[in-house]
């Protein structure tokens, strides 16, 4: 076994380690004992994934694609445990175990104290020990060589997901939250299996390598689903798409992620805004080959993108929750990401997970760190003013929200800037319309987040906080901010001349050359990071956005009367932005009660009547009756058997005397 | 009408009518005494038709041993004749239309119309001819197992009447005699050997005269 | 000449009657005992004759079993019977329904 091969596998398994020991042995190690272990787990990790990284990135390594072990083979289709390291993984691997790091450690400060909890109760252990788990499953999922490795790690970061957004589990929403979120995965996850299916029924195999190498010679097969035949790689990769648009919460299963904030705000920032939500981006980006040839599912993946990303932007407006304002950003920054991916950019869709991980993460952080200081109230209108109790919060929350509205020169200008740009050069069907949207989504995010971000830090202090004492969080909050600023603010400026030209994914990304929109950006448009921040600088995405900042100072510092009016003028648009579009309602209406109306007519009608009442016991009443009626035959009395007897011979003889005529 | 036709319809009537005093007389006694005459007429029906052996096993073994056992338990039984003659009349008319049907249509299937003197001839056998011997070739060779097995059988159903009809008493009720214990028996268990002095009697004079001569 | 016919009628007959004295007697087991024997006979009958006629001497053999096993049924009937009537004092048919479903 390699070097390489055995830091893999450390860096898979450390995480793992400490998240049994915290969970097994909570009680038995204690707080301290719990955040250490998993801690060190994941700093393991963090420091040989940057070697990884190094190894791969700086020194170009060749990807590396080995099996780990055999689980089983089935059929002619090994079942294989194994890495797949190329430069997406890599990344990627270093991205979730330096957020990871930054999240756990943050945890000490926020989960510090806990009013839901009796003191003894290992909840503290138990958080520790799921956020290690997910660490080890996102890793899973991101080193898969095979889809049966890629679908376990998809599952049970939706497992872990699940058991963190019910932490609060006596809290009746934090309960129902969950539960939508799983089920609203499972939609998801069940296209995702009928993709896996299909690739299994016509590749013959789960392995990326030999699912790669098949494509050339499947592309032209055809599926019919009853109604004509259909290109086999579009049906293959629309479904797969199914599974990325229930895990990357895009329209429209994307109800569960604005519920999820019912969680722990680590977890937000680290589930649902750095890693999990961004499994589908990755996936997606994993199998560019497949989706290259398919020029509906690039489409169909560019709508769903662009409408997701200016739809749930607007929800981003009317929301008082300050998590759930980041939430709804992150909805819009994956449909951006989503979009990206739909017009062959896939380095570009890559690249804005990498920063969104970041400013997305610094951002909930420092969400959170409000909150702590707010004593777990999450309502914006009871905040204001609190840029001067909490100056290291202000200041990383700031460098967020100019990351996350793209301001020149931070990470999101870049990575969102070759998005929009992609969108404008792509010829594929509806990028034109999606661009629009995309553009337009730039100074809706301007504005929410400047909303937030004004009346939480500048705005009137609240009663609340004028009569409460609010202070900055303790360091094992802010260093993490700090930490998480630092590549929120600058890990554009390496990275985008690799993710245009090509070069950077160049091994695991493959694109045709008819799509590839980010070379062309790069051989005509590009001139070097500072140009590009230069240039952007008379673009209309970032007029916008700065159009978007001063709105917001105009409405929430200026004017503060006017939102009021202006929802007053516009009531029906505000009620249906509250409603988030009514997908809610029509779940509730069509899916929730639809089902709970079905299964009670299949527990009713066909269970107790049919199945119960006619089947079951029906035949056993019917052999009752037909026992108690014919018994009555059986008189006892010897007589009457021999009637029976002459009877049944007078029958014989009338058939005899039948037959001889 | 020849002799022989003679001969069977007269035991064949004979048969009949027995038959029918069998099913109308009150008293099963006499039931089972026609029951006898049925069938010795029938054994010789039988006979008429060249089965001399089982005619004379009919006679032998069926009115010599079921009939009489027939006879011994009707006359143990102390039945209430009336009560067993109740409905007779009640049942007479469909008892009788029932037979009479079956038996038109039995007629109708084995009548002479498809079993006359033109469809079957009876077999002619020379005088030395033994029906016995003719039964008896198959039966020890072709049949030998399933001969054994009746005879298994008959002794099963001896044993099961046996054991059905067997009625245990308590030993200490038991009439019968333990030989065991009478030939082990000894005299010493019979007979006591007792010493009992001689008695005098006080008043004779010879005895007073002895008693004074020894002093 | 004894026609087949005359034989197998003649069955019929006793057959008739042993049936008919079933209904006329169905209160007195020992007289249903009766006619069964009566009906075995009539069935004996008609083998004894289509043994004659179609010379094989089969059918004489099925006799010869049919009575081991009509002796053997009879003995064990009267036992039954005896039984029965220790145990009630009577035979009366209409008694013995302890087989009523």
């Amino acid at each position: 076994m390699s070097t390489l091969h055995t830091v893999l596998t450390i860096i898979l398994i450390a995480p793992l380690i400490g998240s049994i020991i915290a969970g097994l042995f909570g009680r038995q190690i204690g707080r301290t004992g719990a955040h250490s272990v998993t801690i060190a787990g994941v700093a393991i990790s963090t420091v040989l994934s940057a070697w990884v990284f190094w190894l791969f990135i700086i020194q170009g390594h060749e990807p590396y694609n080995a099996p780990l072990y055999t689980w089983m083979v089935s059929d002619g289709i090994k079942f294989q445990v194994g890495y797949l390291v190329d430069s997406l993984s890599a990344t990627m691997m270093l991205v979730v175990t330096f957020v990871s790091l930054m999240v756990h450690i943050y945890t000490i400060g926020y989960m510090d104290h806990d009013a839901d909890y009796p003191h003894d109760n290992p909840y503290y252990q138990r958080f520790f020990s799921y956020i290690s788990l997910f660490t080890f499953s996102m890793l899973a999922l991101v080193l898969a060589n095979n889809f049966m490795q890629l679908f376990f790690g998809w599952e049970a970061v939706g497992l872990v997901s699940y058991l963190l957004i019910g932490f609060y589990m006596k809290r009746e929403s934090a309960i129902q939250a969950n539960l939508k979120a799983f089920l609203v995965n499972r939609v998801g996850d069940f296209g995702f299996v009928l993709g896996i299916a299909v690739i299994v029924l016509y590749f013959g195999t789960v392995d990326y390598a030999e699912f790669f190498a098949g494509l050339e010679q499947h592309r032209n097969d055809t599926i019919d689903f009853g109604w004509g035949p259909v290109s086999m790689i579009t049906a293959a990769t629309l479904l797969l798409f199914v599974g990325a648009m229930g895990k990357s919460a895009q329209m429209p299963l994307h109800v569960w992620l604005p519920e999820s904030m019912e969680g722990p705000t680590p977890i937000s920032a680290l589930i649902h805004a750095a890693t999990m939500v961004t499994a589908g981006i990755f996936m997606v980006a994993r199998f560019s080959p497949a989706y290259e040839l398919s020029e509906v599912a690039l489409s169909v993946v560019l709508l769903v993108g662009a409408i997701t990303a200016f739809m749930m932007g607007l929800l981003g407006l009317v929301q008082n929750d300050i998590k759930r304002v980041v939430a709804y950003s992150t909805l819009s920054q994956l449909g951006y990401m989503t979009a990206a991916l739909g017009v062959s950019a896939y380095a570009a869709g890559m690249f804005h997970v990498i920063t969104h991980a970041f400013f997305k993460a610094l951002l909930f952080l420092a969400a959170g760190s409000v909150i702590i200081a707010m004593h777990h109230d999450q309502d914006i209108r009871n905040m204001g003013g609190l840029k001067k109790y909490m100056p290291i919060t202000y200041w990383t929350m700031l460098i967020g929200a100019l990351a996350l509205i793209g301001f020149p020169g931070f990470s999101g200008f870049f990575s969102k800037d070759s998005i929009i740009m992609a969108t404008a050069e792509s010829e594929q069907f509806g990028a034109g319309f999606a661009h629009l949207l995309l553009v337009a989504g730039v100074f809706v995010t301007a504005l929410y987040t400047f909303r937030m971000f004004f009346i939480v830090f500048h705005g009137p202090e609240s009663e609340y906080v004028r009569t409460h004492e609010i202070h900055e969080s303790p360091k094992v909050v802010t260093i993490p901010l700090i930490l998480l600023s630092i590549p929120a603010v600058l890990v554009g400026w390496p990275l985008i001349e690799g993710v245009l030209s090509g070069n950077y994914f160049a091994d695991s990304i493959r694109v045709l050359p008819e799509h590839d929109v980010l070379r062309e950006i790069y051989e005509h448009d590009y001139h070097g990071a500072f140009n590009m921040v230069l240039h952007g600088l008379m673009s209309v995405p970032v007029w916008l956005s700065f159009a978007g900042v001063a709105t917001a100072w105009f409405l929430y510092l200026k004017r503060p009367d006017l939102p009021a009016k202006i929802q007053q003028a516009c009531m029906p648009c505000y009620r249906v932005l509250v409603a988030g579009y009514g997908f809610d309602r029509f779940n509730e209406i069509v899916f929730v009660n639809g089902s709970r109306r079905l299964g009670e007519f299949f527990w009713k009608v066909i269970d107790q009547t049919f199945i119960d009442g006619w089947l079951v016991n029906g035949s056993a009443n019917m052999v009752a009756t037909a026992a108690r009626n014919w018994r009555q035959m059986q008189t006892g009395y010897l007589y009457h058997y021999a009637f029976a007897m002459i009877f049944g011979l007078l029958i014989l003889l009338l058939w005899a005397v039948w037959a001889i005529k | 009408m020849s002799f022989e036709q003679l001969v069977f319809y007269a035991f064949a009537a004979i048969a009949a009518f027995a038959g029918l005093m069998v099913i109308t007389v009150r008293n099963p006694v006499k039931a089972a005494l026609w029951l006898v005459l049925a069938f010795v007429s029938t054994a010789a029906v039988w006979i008429l038709a060249e089965a001399e052996f089982l005619g004379l096993v009919l006679i032998l073994v069926y009115v010599g041993a079921v009939l009489v056992l027939f006879l011994f338990v009707v006359m143990m039984l102390d039945i209430n004749l009336a009560e067993m003659k109740e409905g007779f009349t009640r049942y007479l008319p469909i008892g009788v239309l029932v037979s009479l049907v079956v038996f038109g249509l039995i007629y109708m299937v084995v009548g002479p119309e498809h079993f006359g003197l033109e469809q079957f001839k009876p077999t002619e056998h020379g005088p030395d001819y033994s029906n016995t011997k003719e039964i008896a070739v198959p039966l020890y060779t072709q049949h030998a197992y399933a001969f054994v097995l009746a005879a298994v059988l008959l002794l099963v159903g001896i044993v099961a009447a046996i054991a059905l009809t067997l009625r245990r008493r308590p030993p200490s009720e038991a009439l019968y005699q333990d030989i065991d214990a009478q030939v082990r028996v000894r005299a010493e268990d019979r007979l006591t050997m007792v010493k009992i002095p001689a008695e005098v009697e006080p008043d004779l004079p010879e005895n007073k005269e002895e008693e004074e001569g020894a002093k | 000449m004894i026609a087949l016919s005359d034989y197998l009628v003649f069955g019929a007959v006793l057959f008739m009657i042993s049936m008919a004295g079933i209904f006329l007697n169905r209160k007195n087991l020992v007289l249903i005992l009766m006619c069964v024997e009566l009906l075995l006979l009539a069935v004996n009958t008609n083998l004894v004759a289509f043994s004659h006629y179609l010379n094989d001497v089969q059918g004489q053999i099925f006799v010869f079993f049919i009575l081991t096993v009509a002796a053997a049924e009879a003995a064990i009937g009267l036992a039954i019977l005896v039984l029965v009537f220790r145990h009630r004092r009577q035979i009366n048919v209409d008694d013995l329904d302890e087989l009523k479903g």
